[in-house]
């Protein structure tokens, strides 16, 4: 079993990454950019075929290490 | 007092922390692998040097904070027993759960190594009874991800307790504005734990205590450590 989790900075905390990500955008001239987040994407190899299993696995990591929820919200899929 | 400095891999400024140290108690502190499981007997002091553990992967901090080592720290932080968190450090106590909030990548996404002044929020702890409350200092910082964050319960805590220990100010002391280097939330550059027994600081007094090498005004905080 695969899973996909993303690591996102929670709204309102400042992001200067996706800032200067969402200028040189601009610059570049692409249309139609409202503003850029930048994140995070891990995709993980699971060792169970347990989907109830896999989903504790994958939300224990994600509190204890992936994300720092001080700042970040997690999503969790599984593939 | 005894002291101990930890080395992750990654640490770079163990060797400055040791000579800090060193300098102040006469004694050379021993140096605590990561992987180790306690510290050595007698601990008063634990050190967490600056550096990129880890290669700063995933978050500054976020890998070293869950290392072997740091269940023996937490135990000794709440022992009231005294950890001393530098740049890296800072951001490994706050990953650890030690200490609140987050570093962030610092405002202008630069790295910023120059001299910096501060001041000293208050003269009655362990690591700043060598100072005068509101006195201005001038040390080194060297960081990308300095950028104090907390949500605002948090923030109106640490200030509501004391806990700031330090700020970013110019050289009248003045604080905020351009003096700010890098966006921190109320131009905090150190905090201080509950029981103000841990104290996590951006800023490098360690580099400061030589005036060969551009002053000394690092030297209290290490002399004040050793009067604890």
């Amino acid at each position: 079993m695969k899973a996909r989790v993303t690591v996102t900075l929670k709204t309102g905390v400042l992001d200067p990454q996706g800032k200067a990500i969402e200028g040189a955008l601009k610059s570049l001239g692409v249309e139609g950019i409202g503003s850029v987040r930048q994140g995070k994407v891990f995709d993980v190899e699971l060792g169970t075929a347990d989907k109830a299993q896999a989903e504790t696995a994958l939300k224990t990591a994600c509190e204890k290490l992936l994300a720092n929820t001080v700042v970040e919200n997690y999503r969790i899929e599984i593939v | 007092m005894k002291a101990a400095v930890v080395l992750f891999p990654g640490s770079n400024r163990e060797g400055d922390a040791v000579r800090a140290i060193e300098a102040a108690t006469g004694h050379k502190p021993p140096i605590v692998w990561h992987a180790d499981t306690e510290l050595p007997a007698g601990t008063d002091l634990v050190v967490l040097p600056g550096g990129f553990s880890y290669g700063d992967y995933l978050r500054c901090g976020a890998i070293a904070g869950r290392a072997a080592i740091m269940d023996a720290v937490r135990a000794h932080a709440a022992r009231g027993g005294l950890v001393l968190g530098i740049c890296n450090g800072f951001q490994i106590l706050c990953e650890g759960g030690l200490l609140p909030g987050v570093l962030m990548r610092n405002k202008d996404l630069r790295f910023i190594c120059k001299m910096q002044h501060l001041r000293v929020e208050r003269a009655d702890t362990a690591f700043t009874r060598a100072y005068r409350a509101g006195q201005v200092i001038k040390v080194a910082i060297a960081h990308g991800e300095g950028n104090y964050e907390a949500d605002d319960e948090t923030i109106a805590r640490l200030e509501g307790e004391g806990r700031v220990a330090f700020r970013y100010c110019d050289e009248a002391g003045v604080v905020g504005g351009l003096a700010n280097p890098n966006g921190s939330t109320h131009d905090i550059a150190g905090i201080y734990s509950e029981k103000r027994n841990v104290l996590g600081m951006m800023p490098h007094p360690e580099n400061l205590i030589d005036p060969l090498v551009g002053g000394v005004d690092g030297a209290g905080l290490f002399k004040s450590l050793v009067a604890a």
